[in-house]
């Protein structure tokens, strides 16, 4: 036995708060990091291919798929009829969302059909030699057009009312009254969406999904199979990117495979080309704000009145807790006296619009920050000092209270926003462009500092609990699984840090393992970037169970006291005594120490009352702030975003490498949807922009050209969170709203900045253009 | 082998990886991309779009032009196989050492936490592999070029440029590197597999021809009128993964030495139909410096690697970006059958949408483009809705020459605005006599209405497409003046 033979080692590696690569890294950069369409298929797989439709609103008078199922290679069609119990994959559990069109065609493209055949390539071409007839019915794509014809909802609207909005709005010294345009953004994963269902005895089946959520995988592929859930697993080991694309939009492709493969006993595999995927499968949502807001000649604001309708498509998926969600950031990071938002979640001819980072967050904000805009210009001021006069005040200031009446009780917007003023020299790079564009004919510039606070958790509070399962097997080497899913962003390797602390082992030591629901049951979604608050603290409670345990073991077999035993680096410290931490778990075994724990965690605090609009549906929010300095092209309307500063919060980093990554990411994205990233549907109601020929995602070179992006090390979560960390999922994502606002500023300046440009967004060269004309023409 | 030359006239063959292929049943329509995962299961090469815009299938090509090795990335998505004989096909498999360590661009990708998905990573590691092989200092221009044909959805691209800069002077050791260690190996391996006559490979109603020389292509094309003439792909590759389409037969000319020429002289340069955007850069840019900037924003690397400027001409695209400024400076476009061979200026060679002056049996040869006189004005602008890597929304092609302060000669054209690359008459004609001045031009705008009636459609609406038009003249006549009139990421690079 180790008798204090060893160096004390003084940390491991892989500890909390520590800068880690991603797990998978090397296998990404070796092209071996296996993807589900990598994995070998087994003998005799049958691939899948969608049928669609070409309208975007009819009833299917005929279909008729002879020449399909004619077709060499095709062993089957799959209809409506064919599925076994329900036709119905509604993740809102309202039934209106079918995996096939059935008899009723609601959005250009939905399928009606699959095709299963002997290879990916002859499913596909078969797909197209179906004859489909139609009786057209009107359709309607757009959120005016939806409006003026009815406006038929998809599900609930919300109200969050405080004060009385409509009385102080009249009373206002000011008033200004204004509609904005924010458009939807596909997800654009680089892996699309994928299914490999593998039938098993009896009634089950295994399913491997790119989803980022494999319990509802499980309950879909039940439900259309008609099987108990236990009859269905589902398994996936990593995405390639995810973004909220892949929440609820697998489960079309998991249930059609696996009913082919129930109904021929064979695998199937289903993996739509990116231009299908685009055309049917969901998008953030497009919104159409209308503003109406009451402020003083200080700018700052008396009462707010807005309404979101937002672009739902044909069903309700998401778009509940997504338009929701909006209306919980409409305030931004401001105080509003007296206000009342509305939701108008619209039923259109589109496709169903579903979660995307944010999840109806960012679009909320952006309404927030163009009413900041539009007084900042109507009173010749720095919208930063419109800003700062209406950031919630601190606890007690009596100016804390949110529409949906929590207090925000964690804020430091106003630091991080003084910090990253001073160090973006942001005064005078303002003063210094404004000088510039006097004397810059075509060229102009601007720039912008705007604030993010996002809530985190799940609005459905139940949704708010996570499972993890952890094994220490004989040699040591410790298995870990959890409910949450790996699409890139780093929980894998964060949550195996929070083992690898609370064992003391090197982070090699812990195995990460695919997510399944065999291991851990009932899981979320990971999304609302809850995905390490909610894991690495179920991870972290099964790895207190086991070590409390062990401790006992070791009292007993060392005959001493808890305080006694502690697990220090690599090894477990009873007394003076070192031993090894294998041999050591090699003593727990033959003593008959259980293992293995599973893990659980359920967030406290929490609770939201829809109907009231009344609740705490927040347990913190996360802070940041960036500055965007941009240069604009007045005779083109082509822009360049040339400096970014950041700073941003996630409370005390668990791996600082990764969160700069989501940072920086989260950035780029978000600045994509507001500025290139635009979904054009023709007036047949066809998507148009469905593949990256038509829609145009960032590229290196539109990155900022200088890109300053620094985390708020001072901060810490006020909440117990795993190691007062900080969700950094969606947050970062907000950041470049100031990149929009920049581009507006450059805009503004061909009128003097005498005039709000009300340039919505995406803020594409053209839209910048008309901006410029036609402030050009109001001068 | 004394046998290989005769074995090559039905069969492709290449080198993969490491080892030799032999095909002699392969489709025409058959991608590499299929061919690595499928066959090989070289699963590494990732596919994300299927129509060469997001890169992450990217592999490395070499081939040999004239005596020399020339590595270049490519979309395996839409690069054929029956392109492919004769070349060497790395993918990211091959990169790392036997004993698994890390090529140094890929051991700066994980340093610098360049991936977080993963998916896009074997393509962008393939990419700035391509850029190491050719460049161990290279701008931060240099890497945003190199990358141009690359998306990542997930690190907002920060990490991976600095890993590009980290990698490029890392070099172990001379034998490190998989490719330059067996460089003189494989190209005496690829000049063994050149082919002297005419490859066909005929299987059961597919054939697919790879001619060794203009004679048999002239040849093939009079044997097979419908067929479908390849070079880089880059167009008929969507045709086939999107659309759909049976191709057949094809015949690939990309291996056509004769094809790949591009001469200079007094008069001016004559580019064969079969050289890249690539390999025309240097040569277009240094006759032509507004070309050259224009040519870096045509694709992405990978397309530029591939498409040919023969080919952006013979498709008769109304949206190509090469014809415009082809058109302004007076190109003519040289046609070959075996009936003979015809010239014509390149403005006459597109006669309506879809429809081009180009008779059955006959194929784009060459590209002559005259000489611009030192004092004339030139430049090509590129509109479109993302800076790179985007289908224009237009592009204007603008020429002036004067006199004294006098408008002389004036060429304009235009894509995007009409079913064709088209001249712009009445602007031209409002500007020719009159004096080089804002006001001129001003007045000359209203012409373009005159000259296009554009359409609206996901990239730009009419009313942009025409108004853009104009103020492209005025940044046409700003710069002349010496104004700032366009934006610029890097000094002296557009």
């Amino acid at each position: 036995m180790d008798k204090s033979t060893f160096e004390e080692r003084k940390a491991i590696n892989g500890q909390m708060h520590s800068r880690q690569r991603h797990d998978s890294a090397h296998k990404h950069v070796a092209g071996t990091a296996d993807y589900i369409d990598d994995m070998p298929e087994p003998a005799g797989t049958l691939h899948g291919a969608l049928g669609m439709t070409d309208r975007a609103h009819a009833e299917i008078t005929a279909m008729d798929l002879s020449a399909v199922i004619a077709a060499p290679g095709v062993i089957c069609v799959l209809t409506p009829r064919d599925m076994p119990h329900s036709n119905d994959i509604s993740p809102s559990h309202l039934h209106d969302e079918p995996v096939l069109a059935d008899g009723i065609v609601q959005f250009h493209g939905q399928p009606a059909f699959a095709v299963i055949a002997e290879t990916r390539d002859i499913a596909r071409r078969a797909a197209r030699l179906a004859k489909i007839s139609y009786r057209d019915l009107p359709h309607f794509t757009d959120i005016t057009d939806a409006v003026a014809h009815g406006g038929e909802l998809v599900t609930q609207p919300l109200t969050l009312q405080r004060g009385d909005a409509e009385a102080e709005l009249e009373k206002a010294p000011r008033r200004l009254k204004g509609r904005m345009r924010i458009g939807g953004q596909e997800h654009f994963y680089l892996e699309g969406h994928i299914a490999l269902a593998i039938p098993g005895e009896d009634d089950e089946v295994t399913v491997w999904s790119s989803t980022q959520h494999p319990s509802e995988i499980q309950h879909m592929v039940s439900h259309v199979l008609g099987v108990p859930s236990n009859a269905v697993t589902v398994n996936v080991r990593r995405m390639g990117g995810g973004f909220g694309g892949k929440e609820t939009q697998g489960n079309q492709f998991a249930a059609l495979a696996a009913v082919a493969a129930k109904k021929l006993n064979r695998a199937v595999k289903f993996r739509p080309d990116r231009d299908e995927d685009m055309t049917a499968t969901g998008k953030r949502h497009d919104f159409l704000v209308d503003y109406d807001v009451g402020f003083d000649d200080d700018g700052r604001i008396h009462a707010v009145h807005a309404n979101y309708a937002a672009r739902c498509g044909y069903s309700s998926d998401l778009s509940g807790p997504v338009t929701d969600r909006a209306l919980f950031h409409a305030d931004s990071s401001y105080f509003y006296p007296h206000v009342k938002l509305t939701s108008q979640p619209l039923k259109t001819n589109t496709v169903s619009n579903t979660a995307y980072r944010g999840f109806g967050g960012p679009q909320g904000m952006v309404g927030g920050e163009r009413m900041i805009e539009e007084i900042a210009y109507a009173l010749g001021k720095d919208p930063l000092e419109i800003r700062k006069l209406n950031f919630y005040g601190e606890k007690g200031s009596g100016r804390d209270i949110t529409p949906y009446h929590q207090h925000v009780e964690d804020n430091i917007i106003a630091r991080v926003v003084a910090e990253l003023e001073a160090d973006a020299d942001y005064q005078a790079r303002r003063k210094a462009i404004i000088d510039f564009n006097r004397t810059s004919r075509v060229i102009r510039k601007g720039i912008a500092l705007t604030p993010v606070k996002f809530g985190i958790s799940f609005t459905l509070t139940a949704f708010n609990q996570a499972g993890a399962l952890v094994h220490i097997y004989q040699d040591g080497s410790i298995h870990l699984n959890h409910g949450g899913t790996e699409m890139g962003q780093g929980l894998y390797v964060k949550v195996a840090q929070v083992i690898a602390d609370s064992f003391q082992v090197d982070l090699d030591r812990v195995r990460i393992t695919a997510t399944t629901t065999g291991k851990v049951p009932n899981t979320s979604a990971t999304a609302a970037s809850s995905g390490t608050d909610l894991n690495g603290m179920a991870a972290f409670d099964a790895a207190r169970q086991i070590k409390e345990r062990l401790v006992a073991f070791a009292c007993e077999r060392w005959q001493t006291t808890a305080e006694n035993v502690s697990f220090v680096p690599d090894h477990v410290k009873i007394g003076e005594e070192l031993v090894p931490f294998p041999e050591f778990i090699k003593l727990a075994y033959m003593a008959r120490v259980q293992l293995s724990a599973a893990g659980f965690y359920k967030t406290p605090k929490i609770h939201w009352d829809r109907a009231t609009g009344r609740g705490t549906p927040f347990y913190y929010f996360a802070y940041g702030a960036s500055v965007s300095e941009v240069s604009i092209d007045t005779l083109t309307g082509e822009y360049m975003v040339d400096r970014v500063d950041v700073l941003h919060d996630v409370g005390h980093s668990l791996n600082p490498a990764i969160d700069l990554g989501q940072i920086e990411g989260g950035f780029v994205q978000g600045m994509g949807w507001l500025t290139t990233e635009e979904l054009w549907w023709d007036d047949k109601g066809r998507l148009r922009t469905h593949a990256p020929s038509t829609y145009k995602i960032p590229l290196a070179s539109d990155r900022p050209k200088i890109f300053n992006v620094r985390l708020a090390e001072w901060a810490e979560n006020a909440e117990k969170t795993i190691g007062r960390s900080k969700a950094v999922g969606e947050p970062p994502f907000m950041l470049p709203i100031s990149v929009l606002e920049a581009l507006s500023m450059a805009v503004a300046s061909v009128a003097d900045y005498r005039e709000c440009p009300r340039l919505d967004a995406p803020a594409t060269p053209e839209r910048v253009l008309m901006a410029v004309e036609r402030l050009r023409q109001t001068r | 082998m004394p046998n290989d030359r005769d074995r090559t006239d039905d069969s492709i063959r290449f080198i993969l990886n490491d080892s030799e292929v032999t095909l002699s049943n392969v489709a025409p329509t058959a991608t590499l991309l299929d061919y690595l995962r499928l066959e090989r299961r070289l699963t590494g090469t990732k596919e994300g779009c299927a129509e060469g815009d997001c890169g992450a299938c990217t592999v490395l090509v070499g081939r040999l032009a004239g005596d020399k090795l020339v590595y270049e990335s490519v979309n395996a998505c839409i690069r054929f196989v029956g392109s492919l004989n004769a070349t060497h096909v790395v993918t990211v498999e091959h990169l790392a050492a036997r004993d698994g360590t890390l090529h140094p661009v890929q051991q700066a990708m994980v340093d610098f936490h360049g991936s977080q998905c993963g998916f896009c990573t074997p393509g962008f590691v393939m990419s700035l592999y391509g850029l190491w092989l050719s460049n161990d200092d290279p701008s931060r221009a240099d890497i945003e070029k190199a990358l141009q044909g690359n998306l990542c959805r997930c690190t907002g691209y920060e990490p991976i440029v600095k890993a590009a800069e980290a990698a490029a002077n890392a070099r172990p050791s001379a034998n490190f590197d998989p490719i330059t260690a067996a460089r003189d190996e494989t190209i005496a391996r690829l000049k063994a597999l050149r082919p002297e006559r005419t490859i066909t490979i005929r299987h059961g109603e597919h054939c697919l021809i790879v001619p060794a020389d203009t004679a048999g292509l002239a040849t093939a094309l009079a044997a097979h009128e419908g067929a479908t003439v390849v070079a880089g792909s880059t167009d008929v590759g969507l045709w086939v993964t999107k659309q759909m389409r049976p191709i057949n037969p094809v015949i690939f000319i990309n291996g056509i030495a004769e094809l790949q020429n591009i001469t200079e002289s007094e008069a001016g340069l004559t580019i064969g139909a079969g050289v890249s955007y690539s390999t025309a850069f240097a040569a277009l840019s240094s006759a032509y410096p507004a070309f050259g900037r224009l040519i870096d924003r045509i694709g992405g690397e990978q397309v530029r690697n591939m498409g040919t400027i023969g080919g952006n001409i013979a498709n008769g695209s109304p949206i190509g970006d090469s014809p415009p400024p082809l058109i302004v400076l007076g190109a003519t476009v040289t046609l070959r059958s075996t009936e003979g061979v015809r010239t014509l200026p390149l403005e006459d060679f597109f006669i309506a949408y879809g429809k081009q002056d180009r008779k059955v049996g006959e194929f784009v040869e060459s590209i002559f483009a005259p000489r611009l006189p030192t004092d004339e004005l030139f430049a090509a602008y590129k509109l479109s809705k993302r800076r790179d890597e985007d289908i224009s929304a237009l592009l204007g092609a603008f020429r002036i020459s004067l006199d004294g302060d006098r408008v002389k000669g004036a060429r304009i054209a235009f894509g995007g605005m009409a079913g064709t690359p088209k001249r712009a008459a009445s602007v031209e004609a409002a500007l020719i006599g009159k004096p080089w001045t804002e006001e001129t031009v001003r007045a000359a705008q209203a012409a373009f209405e005159a000259d296009y009636q554009p359409l609206s459609d996901w990239r730009a609406t009419s009313t942009y497409r025409l108004l853009a038009a104009k103020n492209l003249l005025l940044r046409f006549f700003l710069e002349s003046a010496g104004e700032t009139a366009q934006l610029r990421r890097f000094e002296g690079v557009v």
